[in-house]
C-alpha cells in the first residue's frame, strides 16, 4: 500500500537554511548539505528545497546544494523557488532533483505549468500555493465566515484567486502534486490549516502535501486524517524542537497510518 | 560491497544518456557502490560496457524518438538479445522495454518483453481508503512483493525482504502478458508490475537510485550479477 511521505521542508537563502514565521524574521538554520544528510539518515521520505531569495544571481548556490545533496543522499529531491522557465527546470533535474515546484511563475503564466509539463513529464511538476485567509479576496467556498486567497511572490501580493479554484484549474494545466502552504499558520507551530487542507485535497485527483503550522507529532495525523494530504511537511517542528523524523514516523505508525518500515531484511 | 573480477578490475557499466531525465543520481549511486561508470549515448563506448542501465523520466513516446535519433534501438537490440549483455530499465527505462505504450497515443517500444503500458485505471476497482479516490501519479514509497519464483541466484532482490519499500513516481504502468517475466509487483488499488527479468533482461518501476538503502541494495545486486 502506497505509504504517506513525511517531508521535511528546507528553506534556502544565500547558500544557508533559513526559517521563519509566516513567511517573515528569517534566523539562520544551519548548512543544507548537512541537513539533507541528517534527514537522509533519519530515513525522511523525500526533501523539499524552497530558496526564498530566488534570484537570477543566486541561481548557481542552488545547482549547487542540490547537486551535493544528490550525490551523497539518494532520496527525491523536490526544489523550488524563483524557477520562471523550462530551461531552469532542466538544470534542476540535471543537477539532481526530481520533482521542481513552481508557484508565482504559474500564476504569471498558467501556460507553463503546460508547457513543463510536457516537456517533463507531470510527475516531475509540483504546483506550490501559498494561501492566506483575506478580507480583500473574493469569497471562497470553504467557510462562510472566513475567506482565503493565493498570494504570489513569496506570500507578498495577492493574487484574487481562490484556493480551490486554482488546485482545481493547475491540476488541469499538468500539475502532477500540489504543495499547499497556510501562510497564516506558517512557523506558529500551532497546527495545519485543516480546512483549508481538506478542501484543496478533496478538490483535486493529484496529491497534496501539507505545509505550514506543525508543531506537535499530532498535527501530522490531523493532516492525513482530517487534512487528507497524501504527505506532510513540516519545518519549524525538525529545527527548532527535539522532534525527528524517527519520532514523527513512530507516533503516525502508532495513530494507524500507513508509514514506511525501514527494515530490509 | 562490489565484488570485484579475479584480476581486480571493478566491472564498467554503461548508462544510457538519450536526453531523458535525470541521470546523474544513477550514477553518482553506482560509482558510491563502487562501480566503474560511464554515461554516454556512444555506440563504441557502450559496447565495451559489461552491463547498461537504461533510466528515463518522461513521456514513452519521447523515450523511443530519442532512441530512434540516436541510434541506439537496433544498436541495443543486439548488445542485448543477440550479445546477451544484461541490461536494467529503470522506471520509463523498464516501460521501453514494452512492445507498446500509450501515453499520450499509440507508440511502439523496443518489444524485449511482450507487455503494454496503460495509465492507471481505477474504474471498478476499490481503492484504499473507500473515502478517498487514489490520486494518480502513485507518488511515493510502496511496498513490493517479489515473484521470481525460483531460488534465483540473479535476482536484484537477493538479501532484501518480501515487502521492502521504493520509490515510485508514475502515472503509467507496465502490464506483462507472460506473468514469468514479473519479478515484482506494488499494490495501488491494484497489483501492477514493479519489476520484471527476462534472462539478461530487467527493470524496476520505482527507482532504486531513490530508495536510500533498500534501491542501493538493488544496484548493488546488479553490478554484483553473474549472467
Amino acid at each position: 500500500m502506497l505509504k504517506i511521505r513525511i517531508i521535511p521542508s528546507l528553506l534556502l537563502k544565500e547558500g544557508r537554511c533559513v526559517k521563519g514565521i509566516r513567511f517573515t524574521s528569517f534566523r539562520d538554520t544551519g548548512n543544507p548539505v548537512t541537513a539533507a544528510r541528517i534527514y537522509d539518515a533519519q530515513g525522511a521520505d523525500e526533501l523539499l528545497f524552497i530558496d526564498i531569495l530566488a534570484s537570477k544571481e543566486n541561481r548557481k548556490t542552488l545547482f549547487d546544494i542540490v547537486s551535493r545533496t544528490a550525490e551523497e543522499c539518494f532520496m527525491p529531491l523536490c526544489v523550488g523557488g524563483g524557477i520562471k522557465d523550462t530551461d531552469d527546470i532542466r538544470k534542476l533535474l540535471l543537477a539532481g532533483a526530481d520533482k521542481i515546484s513552481i508557484n508565482t511563475a504559474a500564476i504569471e503564466n498558467p501556460k507553463f505549468i503546460n508547457k513543463a509539463a510536457e516537456i517533463f513529464g507531470n510527475q516531475c511538476i509540483v504546483v506550490s500555493i501559498d494561501v492566506k485567509k483575506s478580507g480583500a479576496g473574493q469569497h471562497s467556498v470553504i467557510g462562510s465566515d472566513s475567506e482565503y486567497e493565493v498570494f504570489s511572490h513569496c506570500g507578498t501580493k495577492p493574487t484574487g484567486l481562490d484556493p480551490v479554484q486554482w488546485a482545481k484549474q493547475v491540476v488541469e494545466q499538468g500539475a502532477g502534486e500540489i504543495l499547499l502552504t497556510s501562510i497564516d499558520q506558517e512557523g506558529t507551530r500551532t497546527g495545519y490549516d485543516l480546512d483549508l487542507l481538506k478542501a484543496v485535497a478533496d478538490a483535486v485527483e493529484v496529491p497534496v502535501i501539507a505545509s505550514g503550522g506543525v508543531g506537535s507529532l499530532q498535527d501530522f495525523v490531523d493532516g492525513i486524517k482530517k487534512g487528507h494530504a497524501s504527505a506532510v511537511s513540516a519545518g519549524s517542528i525538525f529545527h527548532f524542537t527535539d522532534q525527528s523524523i524517527i519520532k514523527a514516523r513512530t507516533y503516525l505508525a502508532e495513530a494507524g497510518i500507513n508509514v514506511r518500515s525501514r527494515e530490509l531484511r | 560491497m562490489v565484488s570485484t573480477e579475479s584480476n581486480g578490475k571493478i566491472k564498467m557499466i554503461g548508462i544510457i544518456d538519450y536526453g531523458m531525465g535525470n541521470l546523474r543520481s544513477v550514477a553518482k549511486a553506482l560509482e558510491l557502490l563502487g562501480a566503474d561508470v560511464t554515461v554516454t549515448a556512444d555506440l563504441s563506448e557502450l559496447s565495451t560496457a559489461e552491463k547498461l542501465v537504461l533510466p528515463g523520466v518522461g513521456a514513452f513516446g519521447d523515450g523511443m524518438k530519442n532512441l530512434h535519433s540516436l541510434g541506439l534501438v537496433d544498436f541495443l537490440g543486439t548488445e542485448v538479445l543477440t550479445n546477451k549483455k544484461p541490461l536494467i530499465g529503470i522506471c520509463l527505462g523498464m516501460q521501453l522495454l514494452a512492445k507498446e505504450g500509450f501515453e499520450r497515443g499509440h507508440h511502439t517500444g523496443l518489444g524485449w518483453i511482450d507487455a503494454s503500458v496503460r495509465k492507471f485505471d481505477f474504474s471498478g476497482h476499490h481503492g484504499g481508503n473507500a473515502n478517498q479516490v487514489l490520486k494518480v501519479p502513485h507518488v511515493g514509497w510502496n511496498d513490493v512483493k517479489f515473484t521470481d519464483g525460483e531460488q534465483n541466484l540473479n535476482s536484484i532482490f537477493n538479501g532484501l525482504k518480501d515487502g521492502v519499500s521504493f520509490y515510485f513516481v508514475h502515472s503509467y504502468h507496465m502490464i506483462c502478458q507472460d506473468k514469468s517475466d514479473v519479478a515484482a509487483i506494488c499494490n495501488y488499488g491494484y497489483d501492477f508490475t514493479a519489476a520484471v527479468h527476462r534472462d539478461n533482461i530487467f527493470g524496476t518501476q520505482f527507482h532504486p537510485e531513490k530508495s536510500q538503502d533498500a534501491g542501493l541494495k538493488v544496484l548493488e545486486n546488479y553490478i554484483n550479477l553473474k549472467i
